[in-house]
């Protein structure tokens, strides 16, 4: 794919239709709406409107736990990953996933991130050091930890673990990033690094975001998707969304009305 | 007497029977460790290592007993633990919803709690009885069955308390779910897994009753698998009751060995469970 054909609000995933069960409970109901390329797009909501639900959908988390089905959908480039025929560890090369727990793998920092690339790649060690170098300085980790590659990314601060996990998902280059509340367990100051990290992280990735911090959507997003008990509410541009929401409903969420 | 008053001697009785209980169990482990050392000490020299099983009268050591429970619990172990270890990782991470996976631990439970002289009599009759011979691997087969069900039970529990979250950060990189778990939940499960083993080496380094109908004893140095073998615990049930003060004082001195050993694997293991926590 060339970089020119796709106009500039090219439609990386398309979603349509969406319905997703837990058993017989319906979690989604038709969600329509499409992920732009190299765009934020933000999700929020109220707990349990199915935001996080939707995010893990696309790329298929939900296939690890029975008694979980969606139906309808989700278009990648135009491929449907929902067909049960797509090679599910591809697709999530291609769609990485930063959890609202940071989750470093038991193991040294650097091997956190070579481990990933040594699935897909074989490369020789120098190249290896370098992409881990690359890694860690596109998720501003670099000057943290060049001195303590081979110490456990246990021993990190948690601000840093989310760091590295971002650089390990990075590391494998993927077309989309996926945040689950990246930042709800750090700290303001780590909050703030990982949000300048998403703007910068959009020049290259399209990137989905749930966040239960409005003011965080409305900072690192282009396009915000209100939902409220499973459905889609209001789906446009963040700052029409935070400034002149078309639905009631929005509107008495964002201003903290909501009962 | 007002009602604080009351709950504060409630407490008090309380607080007394639970010391009290825990002053039972320890007084008496201090008094079999006191015993054994006391009467198995004065028999520890190099003989006991470099000698074989002497008849009643002369003197001799436990190297031929030494020698097969060594032989006899690392086979069991080799052979237990691998199946364990496919076993516990098949309930915990590919069937963890699947019904078998119900079966299989009600089942292991059933086998964890049976009688060992049960598993040797069972091993008796398919390896002893129809081959017309007591041989070491009837033993060895007897004991991996003893440690199977050992370590199924610790490989599940330590699989089950690694976090999802790292099986689906695994997962989201689109690592195959082989991977995840060799690369992942056992790294993290690592000193768990090896605390399973450990446990299992502790709990058949004692077994007499599987041995009696398997292994036998053997008076002599031997080697071959095929043919009887000489176990520590055999040793001492057949010394312990003879009436000869020599063979007597042998049986205290392999029961102070056994003990010993298998306290410094339960301490090993312990300390490898809270190295786990700390991290």
């Amino acid at each position: 794919m060339t970089m020119q054909s796709s106009p500039p609000s090219h439609e990386k995933i398309a979603i349509r239709d969406l319905k997703f069960f837990y058993g017989d409970h319906k979690a989604l109901k038709d969600i329509n709406l499409s992920l732009a390329e190299k765009k934020v797009t933000a999700f929020i909501g109220p707990s349990g409107c199915g935001k996080s639900t939707l995010l893990r959908i696309l790329n298929r988390m939900y296939d690890l736990y029975p008694h979980q089905h969606a139906e309808g959908e989700v278009l990648f480039d135009g491929q449907n990953i929902l067909d049960p025929s797509i090679d599910l560890n591809f697709l999530r090369s291609r769609i990485g996933m930063v959890f609202q727990k940071p989750t470093p793998f038991p193991m040294s920092i650097y091997d956190n991130i070579a481990f990933g690339i040594n699935l897909y790649e074989k490369i020789s060690k120098a190249e290896m050091d370098e992409r881990v170098e690359k890694a860690l300085r596109g998720a501003a980790l670099w000057t943290e930890v060049k001195d303590k590659l081979h110490a456990s990314g246990l021993s990190l601060s948690g601000g840093q673990q989310q760091r590295l996990c971002i650089a390990r998902t990075v590391a494998i280059q993927p077309e989309v990033i996926l945040f689950d509340e990246p930042c709800s367990a750090l700290d303001p100051i780590s909050t703030s690094k990982v949000e300048e990290l998403i703007d910068e992280l959009k020049e290259q990735y399209t990137i989905a975001i749930v966040t239960h911090n409005m003011q965080q959507a409305a900072r690192v997003s282009e396009y915000t998707a209100f939902m409220y008990l499973g459905e889609l509410i209001e789906f446009g541009d963040t700052n029409q969304i935070f400034t002149n929401p078309v639905q009631q409903q929005t509107q008495d969420y964002i201003t903290g009305r909501f009962g | 007497m007002s009602s604080y008053a009351i709950r504060k001697s409630r407490n008090f009785i309380a607080m007394s029977l639970c010391y009290g209980a825990a002053l039972l169990g320890l007084t008496a482990l201090t008094f079999i460790l006191a015993v054994l050392v006391y009467k198995g000490l004065s028999g520890l020299n190099l003989a006991v290592f470099t000698e074989m099983t002497p008849p009643p009268g002369s003197s001799g050591g436990l190297l031929n007993a030494i020698f097969g429970s060594v032989v006899m619990t690392v086979c069991g172990v080799l052979i237990g633990t691998p199946i364990g270890l496919l076993a516990g990782t098949y309930m915990a991470e590919y069937g963890r919803y699947s019904a078998l996976t119900k079966i299989i631990r009600f089942v292991n439970d059933i086998l964890l709690s049976a009688p060992s002289i049960v598993v040797g009599l069972f091993v008796y009759e398919i390896l002893v009885s129809t081959v017309g011979h007591f041989s070491a691997w009837a033993g060895i087969v007897s004991l991996s069955i003893l440690v199977l069900p050992v370590v199924v039970r610790t490989t599940e529990d330590m699989l089950l308390l690694v976090p999802n979250g790292l099986r689906e950060a695994a997962a989201a990189l689109g690592l195959p779910q082989s991977i995840v778990i060799r690369k992942i939940a056992y790294r993290a499960a690592r000193s768990g897994l090896m605390t399973g083993v450990l446990l299992a080496i502790a709990r058949v380094s004692g077994e007499t009753a599987p041995l009696l109908f398997t292994a036998l004893n053997n008076q002599f140095w031997s080697t071959n698998i095929n043919a009887p073998m000489s176990s520590l615990p055999v040793v001492i049930y057949q010394f312990a009751l003879s009436p000869y003060k020599d063979w007597q004082q042998l049986a205290w001195t392999g029961a102070l060995l056994i003990t010993f050993t298998v306290l410094f694997l339960s301490v090993i293991a312990r300390m490898l469970s809270s190295s786990k926590v700390q991290k």
